[in-house]
C-alpha cells in the first residue's frame, strides 16, 4: 500500500469514526459524506456543515474553487445548530450558522466567528388580488399578525397603513417554520426588536412557541413556501431566494428610518452597510432593523465557525484560503444567486482581526 | 439395506460415524445460527429501549410523569410536555383506522367472494401497488392536491352538516385550512388501506371452500357466509392486518409532516393543525440543542414506543380472549 493511499485510508477511518458518533443526529446526511469521502482523497479537501440558507452559494463557490485550485470543499447543509454541533464535535473543518454564537460561548470553545454572506428574510402572503409589494406594514403590525391579535386582512390597522389598496377581508393563517431554523431566528429577532408585545410574549430564537390561534408549520423554506401558496389568506416568511424563485407576493416593510422598502439585493446591501461589525465582539449580530434610508429591516448574515487552534492545521489554512477566494472572486456568483457579498471593508476587517487569530502553522 | 455400512457384529462403520458426526455438526450449526438471528432481533430491541430511556431520562427526571400529560412545548423557555404530540398521533391513527378498516373489509370481501374472475387479478394488483407508493408521495399529494380540494369543498360541507350537531359537532368546526388533524387522518387512511385490504384478502382466500360451499348450500346469503364462516375462521389474520395498518399509521412520518400542520397547539376541532410524535421528531430533531429539548424528543420517541407496544399487547390479548370464548362454546 502506497503512503498516499494509507493517508487517504486514515482520513476515511477518521470520517467513519466521527460519522458513527454523529450518525444518530444526522443519519441520512452523513451517509452522503461517506460517499463523498470515499471518492475524494486529497489531503487539502475540506468539509463544512451547517446552515441551509447559504448552501447554494457555498456550493457555487466550491465549484469555482475546485476549478481553480483542484481542492474540494464539501458542504453538508444540515441546519444551523447541526453546524454548531458538528464543529464542536470536531467532525468538520468549519461550521456554518445563521444564528450567531454568542461571544462568551466562542471564547469558551476556542472558536472564532465571521460572517461570510448576506441575505434577507421576506414576509410573503397569499391574498387574492394583491400584487407583490402592494401591502405595506410596519414591524409592530406584522408582529401583531404573527401573534394572532390581528386575525383578518380587513383589520383597520392594516387598512390605515394601506390607503387606496383594496384588500379583501379573510381570516389570516400564519405559516411558520416547523423545524428550528436560522431564518426563524432572524425573523423573530426583528419582531422582538420592533414590538415589545412580541418580545415579552414570545421572544426570539431558532424555534419559538407560535401564539396565533390559526397557524401552521412547514418544514424548511420550501415547506413554508408550499403552505403559503396553498392556504388562502396566509402569511409566512421565507428566504428571499425562495420568494423570488416561487414568484411569491411579498410585503413592503417600514424600516427604521421610516421608509417603506421592498426586499432586493440593494436594500439588503444598504442594511449591511449600516452595520459596524468591528464594534461587535465575535461579530455575532443580526442585521435587523438597521438604520439607513434604503435598508431592508430583516437582513441577516450567515456565519462561519473555525477553531483558533485547530487540530488539523492544513485544513484550517485551506478553509481560510477558500473564504479568501470567495470574498475576492465570489461576488458575482453571490449576486447571481440573489445573495449580497460582504462589503470590502468588512472582509478586510475579518482578514486582519479574525483570521489572524487562527493558528494555521 | 445398509449392509455395506454395517459390520457383521452390528457396530457402525467408521464412514457412517463420520457422516453422522458431520450431519450433527451441520444441524447444530444451523440451530445456533438461526437462534442467533432470532435473538439478534431481541438484542436490537433491548438496545433501542435502553438508548431511548437513557436519552429521555433528563427530561423524564425534570418534568416527571406529567411530561406525558402536559400541553406546553416551548423551546425558548425550555418547557416541554408531550400531550399535543401524543394526542395528534392517536387522533390521526384512530381516524385512519375508522375509515380504512371498513373500506378494506369491503374490498377484501368483494375480491374474494363477489368479484368476477377476470377482474380479480387486476384489482388485487392495483391494491398491492398502492401499498408500494412511497409515503412522501402521499404527503405531497396530500399537501398540493388533496388539502386545497378538502378546504374548498369538503370542509365547508362537513362544518355545515356534522359540525352543527351539538356537542359532537365541535370536532368539525374552525378555519378551513385544508391541512390539520383530519386531513392527516384521511391521508393515513389512504396509506394503510392497501396494507389491511391485501392482508384481509389473503386470509379470506385460505378459508376452505368446503366450509363456504356448505353454508351457501343450506341457503346462507353472502353476508351470512362472511359473518359466520369467513370472519371467525380468519379473525387472527384480520386483526393482524389491522394491527399492521395501525402500526404504520402510528409511526408514519413524512406524509403526516406534510399535512398535519405542525403546530404545537391542542384544539378540540379536527380541522385545526396539530402535531404527531413522528412529525415533531422529524421537524425538530436535527436542530435540537443538547439539553431539555433534545431529551424531550427522546421522551416522545419513548412514548411512541410504549403506545405501539400497548397496541400490540392489546391485539394479542384480544386474540387470546377470543380463542378462549370459542373454546367454551364448542
Amino acid at each position: 500500500m502506497s503512503p498516499y493511499r494509507s493517508v487517504a485510508m486514515s482520513i476515511e477511518d477518521e470520517y467513519m469514526k466521527s460519522l458513527l458518533k454523529t450518525a444518530l443526529l444526522n443519519g441520512a446526511i452523513s451517509i452522503a459524506v461517506v460517499s463523498i469521502a470515499t471518492t475524494s482523497a486529497f489531503a487539502a479537501d475540506i468539509t463544512g456543515a451547517g446552515a441551509t440558507f447559504p448552501y447554494p452559494i457555498y456550493a457555487k463557490w466550491a465549484e469555482a474553487y475546485k476549478a481553480k485550485t483542484g481542492s474540494n470543499m464539501n458542504y453538508q447543509s444540515i441546519g444551523s445548530s447541526g453546524g454548531i454541533k458538528q464543529i464542536k464535535a470536531k467532525t468538520v473543518d468549519f461550521g456554518a450558522t445563521d444564528n450567531p454564537v454568542k461571544f462568551d460561548d466562542l471564547e469558551k470553545e476556542g472558536l472564532v466567528q465571521f460572517p461570510a454572506i448576506i441575505g434577507g428574510v421576506v414576509p410573503v402572503i397569499n391574498v387574492e388580488g394583491v400584487k407583490p409589494g402592494e401591502i405595506k406594514l410596519d414591524g409592530p403590525t406584522l408582529a401583531d399578525i404573527f401573534q394572532g391579535t390581528i386575525t383578518n386582512w380587513g383589520d383597520k390597522r392594516i387598512a390605515i397603513m394601506n390607503p387606496g389598496v383594496k384588500i379583501p377581508s379573510g381570516d389570516i393563517t400564519v405559516v411558520h417554520r416547523a423545524d428550528g431554523s436560522g431564518t426563524t431566528a432572524i425573523f423573530t429577532d426583528y419582531l422582538a426588536k420592533t414590538s415589545s408585545l412580541w418580545k415579552d410574549a414570545v421572544g426570539a430564537g431558532p424555534a419559538v412557541k407560535w401564539p396565533a390561534a390559526s397557524s401552521v408549520g412547514g418544514k424548511g423554506n420550501e415547506g413554508v413556501a408550499a403552505n403559503v401558496s396553498r392556504v388562502k389568506n396566509s402569511v409566512g416568511y421565507v428566504e428571499y431566494a425562495y420568494a423570488k424563485k416561487n414568484k411569491m407576493t411579498f410585503i413592503s416593510l417600514k424600516n427604521k428610518d421610516g421608509n417603506f422598502v421592498a426586499p432586493d439585493d440593494l436594500t439588503f446591501a444598504a442594511a449591511a452597510a449600516g452595520t459596524d461589525w468591528s464594534k461587535i465582539p465575535g461579530m455575532g449580530t443580526f442585521i435587523t432593523n438597521a438604520s439607513g434610508a434604503k435598508s431592508w429591516p430583516i437582513t441577516g448574515a450567515s456565519f462561519i465557525l473555525v477553531y483558533k487552534n485547530p487540530e488539523k492545521k492544513d485544513s484550517a489554512a485551506e478553509v481560510l484560503k477558500f473564504f479568501d477566494f470567495a470574498f475576492k472572486e465570489g461576488k458575482k456568483m453571490a449576486e447571481d444567486l440573489d445573495y449580497v457579498a460582504m462589503p470590502d471593508t468588512t472582509t478586510d476587517y475579518i482578514r486582519k482581526n479574525v483570521w489572524s487569530a487562527v493558528k494555521t502553522k | 439395506m445398509y449392509s455395506h455400512l454395517e459390520s457383521t457384529s452390528g457396530a457402525v462403520s467408521p464412514q457412517a460415524l463420520k457422516k453422522a458426526r458431520v450431519q450433527r455438526l451441520q444441524d447444530a450449526l444451523f440451530h445456533r445460527g438461526t437462534q442467533f438471528f432470532a435473538l439478534s432481533v431481541l438484542f436490537a430491541l433491548l438496545g433501542i429501549i435502553i438508548s431511548l430511556v437513557i436519552n429521555a431520562w433528563p427530561a423524564l427526571h425534570e418534568f416527571g410523569p406529567s411530561f406525558f400529560f402536559t400541553e406546553e412545548w416551548d423551546v425558548v423557555n425550555g418547557e416541554f410536555g408531550g400531550l399535543i404530540a401524543i394526542y395528534g398521533t392517536l387522533a390521526t391513527s384512530i381516524i385512519a383506522l375508522l375509515i380504512a378498516v371498513p373500506l378494506s373489509f369491503g374490498i377484501a370481501v368483494f375480491l374474494t367472494e363477489l368479484c368476477p374472475g377476470p377482474l380479480r387479478r387486476p384489482l388485487g394488483t392495483a391494491v398491492e401497488l398502492l401499498a408500494a407508493v412511497p409515503s412522501i408521495i402521499y404527503g405531497m399529494f396530500g399537501l398540493f392536491i388533496f388539502a386545497p380540494i378538502f378546504a374548498e369543498y369538503i370542509q365547508p360541507v362537513l362544518a355545515a352538516t356534522i359540525g352543527q350537531i351539538p356537542g359532537f359537532g365541535i370536532l368539525f368546526r374552525g378555519a378551513f385550512n385544508g391541512i390539520g388533524i383530519l386531513c392527516a387522518g384521511l391521508i393515513l387512511a389512504m396509506m394503510i388501506l392497501p396494507f389491511i385490504a391485501s392482508v384481509m384478502r389473503d386470509v379470506f382466500e385460505v378459508v376452505p371452500p368446503v366450509l363456504k360451499e356448505s353454508a351457501y348450500g343450506i341457503g346462507c346469503t353472502t353476508w351470512e357466509v362472511v359473518r359466520k364462516i369467513v370472519l371467525p375462521y380468519t379473525k387472527a389474520g384480520v386483526i393482524g392486518g389491522i394491527m399492521l395498518g395501525l402500526g404504520r399509521a402510528l409511526g408514519e412520518t413524512m406524509a403526516v409532516t406534510f399535512v398535519i400542520g405542525n403546530a404545537h397547539r391542542l384544539s378540540p376541532s379536527l380541522f385545526a393543525p396539530g402535531n404527531s410524535i413522528a412529525s415533531t421528531l422529524a421537524n425538530e430533531f436535527g436542530e435540537a440543542e443538547f439539553g431539555p429539548h433534545f431529551s424531550s424528543l427522546f421522551a416522545l420517541a419513548l412514548a411512541l414506543f410504549i403506545i405501539t407496544f400497548l397496541v400490540l399487547a392489546a391485539a394479542k390479548w384480544l386474540l387470546v380472549s377470543m380463542e378462549k370464548k370459542q373454546g367454551l362454546k364448542t
